[in-house]
């Protein structure tokens, strides 16, 4: 099996997901300046809320594909409400307050959404239920699954779709006017709150997939999910530039790659048994194992926040971002 | 009746009163002109119309108040202003920029001709319309801006320190622009710390003076008041 194309596909898998979520702390960050902390958890309510309707429906007798669709229905309008509650009752009262304000209502936010989904859905790791065979293709060597094509396809398109909005019509234009300059964009007409408030929608709604993509392809949710995922989506957002939307998508998926790569060679690349000379302990342990690893693939979720470190020590602006003055 | 009638108008800034209660009044096809030193009042005075600062008195236009309206509001009433230093959106292009000033619109094939229009007011948009704002300079800018305010179809224009930080041959021709769409029939309310050019341009003026208006009259006559000229038009 060919490690390293088996990797790149994982990474690409992963850093779609990433991708997704990184526009929406991006979308967030570039009209209002705020970092949406509580965005990791809408992705964990939009999984939840898919798993909720898919499990409901297995074994119903409703076409696999329907089942599912009907989740990724529920989750979307569901995470846009929770999406735009979080805009109308905890953002928007303190637009006018200092930045640190917001800042740690985000972080308030997100335990508080945290613990009222553990007493909807508990404390236990729920099970996606498996109601379509995953397929395997095999390429080069490698492995690549129907659920991983379907996430790297449909998030291009999602991607795709995301940026003709912002590019080509009225409200992103007016989305990226008001980022610009709320002021003057009101003076055009714009009610800047009403953009802001879809801003917030429109990330919540792709949340909303990125948790069902996440959902199924781990298999698993649980209330703590939304966390990490939203810390590492946050750093590939601030890997392509916060505020950037091509900067969201080329961070996620580097990210990802990132990630994926690291957790495949760490193994290898630490195992003591490879080294040209080794003290008598390791030399022992390596005769009898075969190998003595100092850092397995567990180490996975340190790459993220290794590369988010090294943006923010070499380049702060990000891969694409615009370098600004110091805005704290 | 006035297009547009303010009474007893203040507006304060943190403490301080930038504009101390004032009157004035523009009637429909009239350029009338704010000048003053710089500090004022004038711009605030501005702002307070279009709704950017919180104000208290009476502000009629086409007899309704318009000081309890959401500042996103006015625009569609007929209302725009210019803001001081231009206000363009420098990532957007020229075209994406016009179009935000007809954003309250819904006319589509209307749009398109007033497009045109402003097109052939401003033949350097045209050139520039894939151009992003921000590269555009200094004069090109405030022309923007202006043609911006028209895609608006507004019916009383309030231009804020149009000459400001631009080069004396851009001012020039700023200055043509803001006559011709006069000579079109705009209503505007112009303010300028360049008292000679926009007298030459209004036909009424207010001269503000730390808050308060002290003096106004016919255009002409201020020119040649001896007060004016001493205090804004360099004592010639």
């Amino acid at each position: 099996m060919d490690i390293f194309l088996q990797q790149i596909i994982n990474g690409l898998t992963l850093g779609a997901v990433y991708a997704i979520v990184a526009l929406g702390y991006t979308m967030v960050y570039g009209i209002i300046q705020l970092i949406n902390f509580a965005h990791g958890e809408v992705v964990m309510i939009g999984a939840m809320t898919a798993l909720t309707v898919i499990a409901g429906l297995a074994g119903s007798g409703v076409p696999p594909l329907v089942i599912v669709l009907a989740g990724v229905l529920a989750a979307v309008p569901v995470c846009m409400a929770v999406g735009y509650g979080l805009e109308r009752v905890a953002y928007r009262p303190l637009r006018h307050a200092p930045r640190l304000s917001p800042l740690i209502t985000a972080i308030g936010m997100s335990i508080v959404l945290q613990h009222v989904a553990m007493m909807v859905w508990s404390r236990n790791f729920l099970a996606f239920p498996q109601i379509f065979p995953n397929p395997v293709f095999f390429v080069g060597g490698a492995a690549i699954t129907g659920v991983q094509i379907t996430i790297i396809v449909l998030s291009l398109l999602i991607m795709g779709a995301l940026t003709a909005v912002v590019f080509r019509t009225r409200l992103g234009t007016a989305m990226r006017a008001t980022a610009e300059n709320p002021e003057v964009a009101r003076l055009m007409g714009i009610d800047c709150d009403r953009v802001i408030a879809l801003t917030f929608i429109i990330g919540a709604g792709l949340a909303a997939v990125a948790g069902v993509m996440v959902g199924s392809y781990y298999g698993i949710a649980h209330y703590t999910m939304g966390f990490v995922l939203g810390l590492k989506a946050f750093s590939a957002a601030v890997l392509g530039g916060i505020g950037n939307i091509a900067g969201a998508m080329l961070g996620g998926f580097l990210l990802g790659l990132v990630e994926a790569l690291g957790a495949g060679y760490i193994g290898d690349l630490t195992n003591l048994c490879h080294l040209p000379w080794q003290p008598d302990l390791v030399a022992a342990r390596c005769a009898a194992d075969g190998h003595l690893v100092l850092f397995g693939s567990n180490y996975q979720d340190v790459f993220a926040f290794l590369v988010l470190i090294g943006v923010l020590m070499f380049r702060p602006e990000g891969l694409l971002g615009e370098r600004v003055g110091q805005r704290a | 009746m006035s297009m547009l009638q303010v009474q007893g108008l203040k507006v304060a800034y943190g403490g301080i009163q930038a504009v101390k209660g004032i009157d004035f009044e523009v009637a429909a096809g009239e350029v009338v002109c704010l000048i003053g030193a710089n500090g004022a009042g004038k711009s605030t005075t501005l702002k307070a119309l279009a709704r950017m600062v919180p104000a208290q008195g009476s502000v009629r236009y086409d007899g309704h108040d318009i000081l309890h309206l959401p500042p996103h509001a006015l625009v569609g009433r007929g209302l725009a202003l210019v803001p001081e230093g231009r206000g363009v959106f420098g990532r957007l292009t020229v075209a994406e920029n016009l179009r935000m000033g007809a954003y309250t619109r819904r006319d589509t094939p209307e749009i398109a001709r007033d497009l045109e229009s402003v097109f052939e007011l401003l033949p350097r948009l045209r050139e520039r319309q894939r151009q992003t704002a921000g590269t555009l300079s200094g004069g090109e800018q405030q022309m923007l801006a202006i043609g911006r305010a028209l895609m608006g179809r507004p019916r009383l224009l309030l231009l804020d320190e149009p000459s400001m930080g631009l080069a004396p041959i851009m001012v020039q021709k700023v200055f043509e622009v803001i006559r011709s769409v006069s000579q079109q029939g705009m209503t505007i309310l112009l303010v300028e710390q360049n008292a000679r050019l926009a007298l030459a341009i209004a036909s009424r003026g207010y001269v503000m003076e730390s808050g308060t208006i002290t003096l106004t009259d016919a255009a002409a006559t201020l020119l040649d008041d001896p007060r004016v000229r001493e205090a804004y038009l360099g004592g010639e």
